[in-house]
């Protein structure tokens, strides 16, 4: 019977099947953060367990750090207490962990890709939700909960029943201006916050092959938003030459029987899926959220809706909701939204490629005076990289703040964030209320999006600023 | 399987009576419901008064009154109902921590987010997802301030003279109806692990990353 890339990468791991569906699944490789780890070690050790393969364990302190000077350590108490926590339950268990000064420390979804810990065709867990970005690997990644993180470390196992298999297929080439996130954000427009529970999302089509493993990251990264248990690219030969030579990467005849193995993960012709849709890529445009929830995407050109032309009551009463809470009106055009500050970083786009696409809009302009604007690198590597091609100077000319590598004003746990009312364009991944600060606006866009509104002052059209 | 000697971790649930409270949102996010400020916690305890935080309290830490958790007799309800979609966005397990900490353990909707879902077996919270219809109709109890009850063994709600049949998958019931320990479960098939392992080392050896 033909399968689906899931399909196999799920019975590859199965370690064992109950008759009511419920699997014992193995986990290959285990992310591990300080914010949803500690009641997870406290667990093992009320119960006496041990972490059974520390090896396969990688933790990293990302969600808390200042993104300022650290030579200074954390001032936040409760910050600085679940940081060392991190840190003293690494030691206690064997783990390794990327500390603070470490300069391959990063954002958990960006250092993985980097060293090489993340690899085609594993099964890959962390205690965070956007780890579906790994799947632009090849590999089967999920977020996980608390209590399932501390199941991972003590068996490397998850129980998990089957998801079911979905298709999003994009075929074309994208218009100039338009990245990997207009994608994403389309394919949520279309199919809603919900529209893949209960799925796993397999991306397709020649516009998908033709990206570059970034721009994947990109695109599964923000698999959870619609609702998706994970999302994954079959690999091919740009991800082998990507994981070539990277520090955790299998060498020598290793690396042969891996590439060897990583070639036959794809799904096979005829393989049945549950759901599937099409997309054109040259009908993507460059898009911008107006509202509270992900799937609220408009273009650039496009307008803000009107509930009152919505029949759906729920709908209309969260369009309502929505609307008050960012502070717009009906029909209000996209391009006169507008900002207060610009961030450029995440685990969907605080790569290095995102900082050039950003950079090339900004070199030799300055942004708008009442903005406020600031770059955090994903991972202290990708810092290290923009510095040597010079992006920081660009960065910093144009008026921008650069800053040290961690999720920052994506969540607005650290020092890094909105003030009431104030308006974002953001390239994270959530614009949930509040997510970027109590009282908070965020309006989700691409890199080269946001260093277009950092420059106009409102949300604009990065096309304008394209030669 | 012997499941006599597994230890109990969470609390056992079984039935529930409670005036339940009804929030006609949609797309609940787990930011909603328990936002990052909250998740800087070691603990598993503690977060029932952050529960929903930015609709519970204003500007200076007052209650919102009319806010319906903050509303007697909603400020005890052990049953939440809820708008389509709820506990999206993050992993955060703090979200149904807080929800139990407060003194929910079952919440109702027509749709959960994946992981918030599972995550609530872990915790000992049942969620019931019922169609549409069925949510309005047991709203009405909420706004009339009645009771109703909830039966996980015979997957059963009564209120009035009625009652909805739900369904669950039997392992998660038998789960939270005993309040198992799930890692020790798993354990129990150890050797199937090593097995498994075992052979990967030979068919995958650099997975170990030895
Ligand atoms: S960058 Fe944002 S979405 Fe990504 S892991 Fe950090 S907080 Fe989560």
């Amino acid at each position: 019977m033909p399968n689906t890339l899931y399909d196999k990468i799920w019975n590859d791991h199965l370690v064992d099947q109950q008759d009511d569906g419920t699997a014992l699944i193995f986990v290959d490789r285990h992310l591990v953060h300080e914010v949803t780890s500690p009641q997870a070690f406290e667990g093992l050790r009320n119960s006496n367990r041990t972490v059974r393969h520390p090896k396969l364990t990688l933790a990293v302190a990302d969600h808390n750090v200042p993104t300022t000077d650290r030579s200074k350590g954390i001032s936040d108490e409760e910050s600085k207490i679940q940081v060392d926590t991190l840190e003293s339950n690494c030691k206690e268990f064997g783990i390794q962990l990327f500390g603070m000064g470490d300069k391959r420390q990063g954002i958990v979804h960006i250092i993985g890709p980097e060293q090489g810990f993340t690899q085609p065709g594993t099964v890959i867990v962390c205690g965070d939700s956007h780890t579906a970005t790994h799947g632009a690997f090849g590999s089967l990644a999920f977020g996980i909960g608390t209590s399932e993180v501390e199941h991972v470390l003590a068996t490397q196992t998850l129980v998990q029943k089957k998801a079911k298999n979905f298709r999003v297929n994009v075929d074309g080439k994208l218009p100039l201006g338009v990245t990997s996130k207009d994608v994403i954000l389309q394919i949520i427009g279309k199919i809603g916050t919900a529209g893949g529970t209960g799925c796993v999302i397999e991306y397709a089509g020649d516009l998908i092959r033709s990206l570059s493993v970034e721009q994947r990251m990109t695109i599964c990264n923000m698999t959870i938003e619609g609702g998706a248990r994970a999302g994954l690219i079959a690999p091919d030969e740009k991800i082998f030459k990507y994981l070539e030579g990277k520090p955790m990467s299998p060498k020598g005849e290793a690396w042969d029987k891996a590439i060897e193995y990583w070639k036959k993960l794809r799904t096979d012709d005829g393989a049945k899926f549950d759901k599937e849709i099409n997309l054109k890529a040259e009908e993507i445009l460059p898009m911008i959220t107006w509202g509270t929830s992900p799937q609220d995407v408009i273009t650039i050109d496009g307008k803000v809706p009107n509930p009152l032309n919505e029949k759906d009551e729920d709908r209309k009463n969260s369009l309502e909701r929505s609307l008050n809470y960012m502070g717009l009106k009906p029909n209000m055009a996209a391009k006169d939204i507008k900002i207060d500050k610009v961030f450029i970083g995440s685990c969907t786009n605080g790569r290095i490629e995102d900082l050039r696409e950003a950079a090339k809009i900004l070199k030799d302009k300055k942004i708008a005076a009442h903005v406020h604007a600031m770059v955090v690198p994903g991972s202290g590597l990708v810092k290290e990289q923009a510095e040597q091609e010079g992006l920081d100077k660009i960065f910093v000319n144009s008026g921008f703040e650069w800053r040290e590598p961690g999720c920052s004003m994506c969540l607005a746990m650290n020092a890094d964030k909105l003030k009431p009312q104030e308006r974002c364009a953001s390239t994270s991944n959530r614009n949930f209320e509040g997510r970027q600060g109590r009282g908070g606006r965020t309006h989700l866009v691409s890199p080269g999006m946001a260093a277009a509104a950092a420059i106009s002052g409102n949300l604009d059209d990065v096309r304008k600023y394209q030669n | 399987m012997m499941l006599e000697s597994i230890k109990i971790k969470m609390q056992k649930f079984n039935t529930l009576k409670s005036i339940p409270a009804y929030l006609p949102i949609v797309n609940i996010d787990t930011d909603m419901i328990i936002p990052k400020q909250f998740l800087k916690t070691i603990k598993r305890t503690g977060l029932g008064k952050n529960l929903f935080f930015e609709m519970r309290y204003d500007d200076n830490g007052n209650e919102i009154n009319n806010f319906v958790l903050n509303k007697n007799p909603f400020n005890k309800s052990k049953i939440l109902i809820a708008g389509k979609n709820f506990g999206c966005g993050s992993s955060r397990e703090h979200a149904p921590w807080a929800l139990l900490d407060f003194g929910i353990t079952c919440v109702i909707s027509s749709s959960f987010a994946d992981i918030f879902y599972s995550n609530c077996f872990k915790n000992g919270i049942l969620p019931i997802i019922l169609d549409d219809e069925k949510i309005k109709e047991l709203s009405e109890y909420a706004n009339r301030k009645e009771e109703i009850s909830i039966d996980l063994s015979e997957e059963k709600i009564v209120y009035g003279n009625s009652k909805i049949n739900f369904e669950i998958d039997p392992f998660k019931k038998k789960c939270l109806l005993e309040g198992l320990d799930d890692i020790a479960l798993s354990l129990k098939k150890s050797e199937k692990i090593k097995t498994f392992e075992n052979n990967l080392k030979i068919r995958k050896s650099w997975i170990f990353n030895d």
